[in-house]
């Protein structure tokens, strides 16, 4: 058997699926959702969700990770075959590939912006004295909103500059591997966004009252907008679905990253106890960090309207605001967009992983060719976004249809995986096997039963409030149909290859001895 | 703030709090010799960077 990667040590992939999971959701969706849905109440749906649909199929995701990449594989399409038993099912890992690398696409130039807003604070670009306008415009300047190809234009084309230089930088660390490259970046990264974090939480909860001539806009009632529960909200759907949404979506889950990161285990390391761990780690971001900073400090600056924005209204519109009014805000501002930067590279950086380890084990390619060949793919894709940047339009479909609805279909198809095709009693074996804690038998249960349906409740009604509006948007805007072509054109081109993997996997016999389970001894080879 | 956010506000963030103390404290304070001493270096060279293609 050839040798494989495997993670260093315990922490550091607790660090790396926990550094996955962080990004702009846990610091900018979280509280706007929290914020707009009924305030302290949204957590009563929110943990449910938490303890019915997103740790459990997170150890789901470990478990059936772990127990594949100790039979030889690591991308999807492998460990969907082995959990099935049979190389058909390898097209069902086809929409794990897909959607990390689409979403990298975009999500490397919201990286980006990051960077960008981080820089723009340290020359002081982004301050009052220098009249950077309407920080609404400035974004949507930035970001190339005005029209197509508004990013090629000579004032903002430093920010191509910018990108490449991201991009250089992810596959950097892509191409130093598992142990030398993700988790060495993660168990530095991770400590460092924790504290620029804890920094700026410390300076929103020492403001006070920042501006006198306005004493209700204080702290105690910034946290208040945040945080005073209008409970009647939790008798509408939409709240549960919001609720239901943000879990998954910030938990990691159903993207076919932690699957990939847990087949990198060795036989006897922990999946149960790291698993609620890096769960718990990106809650720690999300409630005690998220919820505590980006809502109580717009509230305090620009009053009730500001906690009504979106994901990027609060973080690259709203917080500017603050920071321009805040004092020491130029600072505090670079520390700000710094850490949202860091949240996003030990994301983006997830998402490079699951193809590359699917190049190299389907198609036999050395790290250079495949990192060679993801980065020309990946660069394609990210030009696409660059370039129709108009309303951003591209993102926003590519986002929606990989982002939402596919991140959805690939968590029913694992929850079916574990639940009903690896079974429960199976499932329980593998997950206590090393474990330090002992889970209750009743989240097998749950992830046979409750998640499946939950999450089907969850998508539907998703469809229900959300579909109608893309689907209207295919026929009448060109960007918005040629996202969805570019999407299956890869689609296409990913199936081809893992029908190509699958016929080299047969040949060399790899599933010989895992589809004969019984007399496998698992090698042990680490 | 109205009673009911404080207590909203404490409840969750106490809950997540609690949730990953526990799971550091267990994590951090388990011996480290069955990853880190017995099955290998910490560093794994794959080697498959040496015959690029």
């Amino acid at each position: 058997m050839h040798k494989t990667e495997n993670w260093g040590t315990r922490i550091g992939v607790i660090l790396a699926v926990a550094g996955s999971a962080v990004g702009l959701g846990n610091f900018l969706r979280f509280p706007g959702q929290v914020a707009q849905n009924g305030g302290g109440a949204f957590m009563i749906p929110y943990f449910v969700a938490l303890l019915l649909l997103g740790i459990p199929l997170c150890w789901a995701e470990w478990t059936m990770g772990r127990y594949a990449g100790t039979r030889g594989f690591h991308s999807a399409p492998g460990i969907f075959s082995v959990i099935c038993k049979t190389n058909k099912a390898r097209y069902l890992g086809t929409i794990a590939l897909l959607m990390p690398l689409v979403i990298y696409m975009y999500y490397v130039v919201i990286e980006a912006w990051c960077l960008g807003y981080a820089i723009c604070y340290l020359d002081g670009s982004l301050m009052p004295e220098n009249n950077p306008g309407s920080y609404e415009d400035f974004f949507a300047h930035f970001t190339g909103q005005g029209s197509d190809g508004a990013l090629l234009e000579p004032d903002t084309r430093w920010f191509l500059g910018l990108l490449l230089l991201i991009f250089g930088m992810n596959f950097v660390f892509i191409y130093r591997g598992v142990t030398k490259g993700i988790e060495s970046f993660c168990r530095i990264a991770m400590p460092i966004m924790a504290v620029l974090a804890v920094l700026v939480l410390i300076r929103v909860m020492t403001l006070g009252t920042p501006d006198p001539t306005k004493p209700d806009q204080n702290l105690i009632n910034g946290l208040g907008a945040m945080w005073n529960p209008d409970f009647a909200v939790l008798l509408t759907p939409k709240t549960w679905l919001a609720a239901s949404s943000q879990v998954f979506f910030s938990l990691s889950v159903g993207f076919g990253i932690i699957i990939n990161y847990a087949s990198y285990l060795r036989r006897k390391d922990d999946v149960a106890l790291s698993g609620l761990t890096a769960s718990s780690m990106n809650e720690f971001f999300e409630v005690c960090l998220g919820g505590l900073i980006t809502i109580p400090a717009a509230f305090m600056f620009l009053g009730a309207s500001a906690t009504e924005q979106g994901t990027f209204g609060l973080g690259f519109v709203a917080m500017p605001s603050v920071f321009a009014m805040m004092p020491m805000g130029q600072l505090f501002g670079f520390l700000w967009f710094f850490m949202l930067f860091i949240a996003a590279i030990t994301s983006s950086l997830s998402m490079l992983q699951p193809v590359i380890a699917f190049f190299e084990e389907g198609l036999g390619m050395k790290r250079h060719a495949s990192a060679t060949i993801l980065g020309m793919i990946s660069m394609m894709g990210a030009g696409f976004v660059i370039y129709f940047s108009k309303e951003m339009k591209a993102l926003d479909t590519m986002d929606f249809w990989v982002g939402t609805v596919a991140i959805f279909i690939l968590a029913m198809v694992q929850a079916i995986l574990y639940g009903w095709v690896l079974g429960i009693e199976k499932g329980e074996r593998e997950l206590h096997e090393g474990a330090h804690i002992r889970i209750p038998f009743a989240v097998q249960l749950v992830l046979k039963f409750v998640t499946p349906l939950f999450l089907m409740g969850v998508f539907i009604m998703f469809c229900v409030y959300n579909a109608s509006d893309y689907i209207a948007s295919l026929q009448e805007n060109p960007v918005a149909k040629m996202s969805v072509m570019l999407i299956l054109m890869l689609f296409g081109f990913l199936l081809l290859l893992v029908h190509i993997a699958g016929i080299r996997w047969e040949k060399e016999g790899r599933f010989d001895q895992v589809f004969s389970e019984e007399e496998i001894s698992v090698q042990d080879n680490r | 703030m109205e009673p009911a956010g404080w207590a909203m506000m404490i409840v969750s963030i106490g809950t997540v709090l609690c949730m990953v103390t526990f799971c550091l404290i267990k994590v951090l304070t388990l011996p480290a010799v069955e990853m880190e001493e017995i099955k290998g270096p910490l560093e794994i060279d794959t080697q498959d960077t040496v015959d690029a293609d």
